[in-house]
């Protein structure tokens, strides 16, 4: 179990001969990620780790029509017409990795996926993985995330290998850990993931780990005051000491005076129960007593 | 990326929408020439970028060239909203009946953008919610409709002949809001003349920088007002917010550097500057970022927290021996060092004298005793 992508996704690779997208490819196969093909405009015919390279998604789809999800390495100016194709194509999950795609672009694509009943992850995502299931859509490093029953949302991705390497060391492990990305504008939400881990029998406790910008987390804390979650979740939010106004490394990472602050997503969230760690430490402490 | 207001007013040219004639000047013999050739009386708009100009003291008006001349003399020497004052817009007053608010902003939880509109104009937006705020959601695929524009028409209870001007003026600014792809955009005030026209009396926008690339013109004006330090950082794709205190902090991903940060917060200490290498960093681009962190002479130390994943440790220890080999400035640092290839990159910090960590908790106490007030407290006492 877990979420989202399990031992029967069947994943298209969108940029597999870049130097990210051939790279990622191999690292995934040796995960154990079943990839049935990868494409790139004006290298058809090709093959990269042994995975057969098509012009257009459509041509992969005719030889590969079991394909469920797409993973995006395509470069920035260009992404959202790779994400366009996925979605036109009927694909209906679509991982996309690109970091610095046009803001207008994330708007206009993530909103047809809505309107389509496509999920994005991402973008200027790490990816998604699921251990136990031996499936990794991304491009994080396998060996900090052991298989067990935390699910692990994520909006930073170093952060996220800490917390899941962290977890492994106290004995626990990860059902599924998604990365949602760290642009301002993204598709799947903190508030998806965790209606997502709700449902999954799998899951028995989740970490959700925040930033500075935006209103995800907020939104969050809105959720669980009105849809009881019964599984324990504990917080952790990075950018306490960042100064207004300055964006942190992630486009989505900058608080303004009226928004986007630690103190209101803290604030928030323990207003709807849910205990806030503020150290990595005290993350796994959390984790531990909720569990027991 | 904001744009100044004289930057502005060049794209509302090229869209032909009407504002207050004026000119840029640059010196205070300008603003006499400018106040004189609009007639003697003139506002003087000093070019800094943020809200709550008027409000620190950057919009003045002046009723003659000379008292223009001496006002702009100050306002050079000046600094508002804390930026040094090397521009200042001279335009001609306006006949003012009301004072409009309308705006454009992206909407990243609906994935819309948002028109705002309010009646009452030339105040914040944060304060106009409070009081008479409009707010509709145009989806990016639709775009601006008709029924958009009359409801917000008659929300703002202009008089009935103006339709045709005010939607032709919203629909353009909507244009601008795409073709140069805005975060936001405000007209705020737009002006209802006693005459009855409507006037785009001032005008901010912020352009995404991940767009830039579309927009030469301001993509070379964006790289013009980096330091050279944000240069380099920008070359090597790391990135680089400096900040007010004296300890260095350095790591890959925003999110750990940002938790290393609050933590480096936590135990009394304060940033210099947060560091973020990125991910997969080579040790060039290591090289680059601790030279730069090196060159800082308010730093009295630096932190550096490398969880290595795709990032490898042994390219960021060799970044770390390479800066320190060509930078002129030694100082101390703290590296917490873990994850892929770390037993070779702690073998090459070992040999070149490099105290390491492989927990955060250790490596920030550490930097706690070295760098923290209580060191320099002990090390006063014992003198």
């Amino acid at each position: 179990m877990g979420i989202l992508v399990d031992s029967q996704t069947k994943v298209l690779v969108q940029g597999i001969t870049g130097r990210e997208g051939s790279f990622h490819t191999r690292l995934m196969l040796d995960y154990g990620t079943k990839i049935a093909a990868g494409v790139t405009p004006g290298k058809g015919g090709l093959s990269v780790h042994g995975v057969p390279v098509y012009d257009s998604i459509r041509e992969a789809l005719e030889e590969h029509p079991d394909i469920n999800a797409s993973v995006v390495f395509v470069p920035a100016r260009f992404a959202k017409d790779a994400v366009l194709e996925a979605i036109t194509n009927g694909i209906k999950l679509v991982v996309v990795i690109t970091e610095h795609i046009p803001l207008h672009d994330e708007l206009s694509m993530i909103r047809y996926a809505k309107l389509m009943g496509v999920t994005i992850i991402g973008p200027n995502t790490p990816g998604i993985i699921n251990p136990s299931e031996k499936c990794k859509v991304g491009i994080m490093p396998a060996k900090f995330f052991k298989e067990g029953n935390v699910g692990l949302i994520s909006r930073s991705g170093t952060l996220a290998y800490e917390v899941a390497r962290r977890l492994s060391e106290a004995g626990l492990g990860i059902s599924t850990f998604v990365g949602l990305g760290g642009d301002p504008v993204v598709g799947l939400s903190m508030v998806d993931a965790t209606h997502l881990f709700n449902k999954d029998p799998h899951t028995k406790c989740l970490v959700v780990i925040g930033e500075i910008g935006g209103v995800m987390e907020e939104r969050l804390a809105d959720y669980l005051l009105r849809n009881p979650v019964k599984k324990p979740i504990v917080a952790f939010i990075a950018g306490r000491s960042a100064p207004k106004g300055k964006r942190m490394g992630h486009a989505g990472a900058i608080a303004y005076s009226g928004e986007g602050t630690a103190e209101s997503k803290i604030r928030k969230l323990k207003e709807a129960g849910v205990p806030i760690a503020n150290t990595v430490n005290d993350i796994i402490r959390l984790v531990t007593r909720s569990i027991e | 990326m904001l744009l100044y207001e004289y930057e502005g007013r060049f794209i509302l040219e090229l869209y032909d929408i009407e504002k207050p004639k004026g000119y840029l000047a640059r010196d205070p013999r300008e603003v006499f020439t400018y106040v004189k050739l609009l007639g003697g009386r003139a506002f003087l708009k000093a070019q800094v970028l943020g809200s709550g100009r008027k409000r620190a003291g950057g919009v003045i008006f002046v009723n003659s060239p000379t008292v223009g001349e001496e006002v702009a003399r100050k306002l050079f020497e000046s600094e508002v909203l804390g930026q040094r004052v090397s521009r200042i817009l001279v335009v001609k007053p306006v006949d003012i009946l009301s004072e409009i608010y309308v705006g454009f902003i992206v909407n990243p939880v609906k994935c819309t953008v948002s028109l705002l509109a309010s009646p009452y104009g030339g105040i914040d937006v944060e304060e106009l919610s409070k009081r008479k705020l409009l707010r509709i959601e145009i989806d990016p695929l639709i775009g601006l409709t008709d029924f958009t524009k009359r409801e917000t028409f008659k929300f703002l209870n202009l008089p009935k002949p103006l339709f045709a001007e005010f939607s032709a003026l919203l629909e353009k600014l909507y244009e601008i809001f795409n073709d140069y792809d805005c975060e936001f955009l405000e007209v705020n005030p737009l002006a209802l003349t006693r005459d009855q026209r409507l006037i785009v009396i001032d005008f901010r926008m912020s352009i995404d920088d991940n767009s830039l690339f579309r927009h030469p013109d301001f993509e070379s004006e964006y790289l013009s007002r980096l330091s050279e330090r944000e240069v380099v950082a920008r070359k090597f794709k790391f990135s680089l917010v400096e900040l007010d205190g004296d300890v260095g902090v350095i790591g890959n991903g925003a999110g750990l550097t940002m938790a290393t940060m609050d933590l480096i917060v936590d135990l009394g200490m304060r940033p210099a500057f947060f560091l973020d290498i990125g991910g997969g960093a080579s040790s060039d681009r290591v090289r680059e970022a601790v030279k730069i962190a090196l060159s800082y002479p308010k730093v009295k130390g630096l932190f550096i927290n490398i969880l290595g994943g795709i990032t490898r440790c042994d390219e960021v220890a060799r970044g770390i021996v390479e800066a320190l080999e060509v930078s002129k400035h030694k100082k101390p640092m703290v590296v917490r060092l873990s994850g892929t290839n770390e037993e070779e990159g702690r073998r090459i910090l070992e040999s070149n004298g490099i105290k390491y960590f492989t927990s955060m908790e250790e490596a920030i106490e550490e930097a706690a005793k070295l760098f923290g007030e209580a060191n320099g407290d002990t090390s006063r006492q014992s003198n």
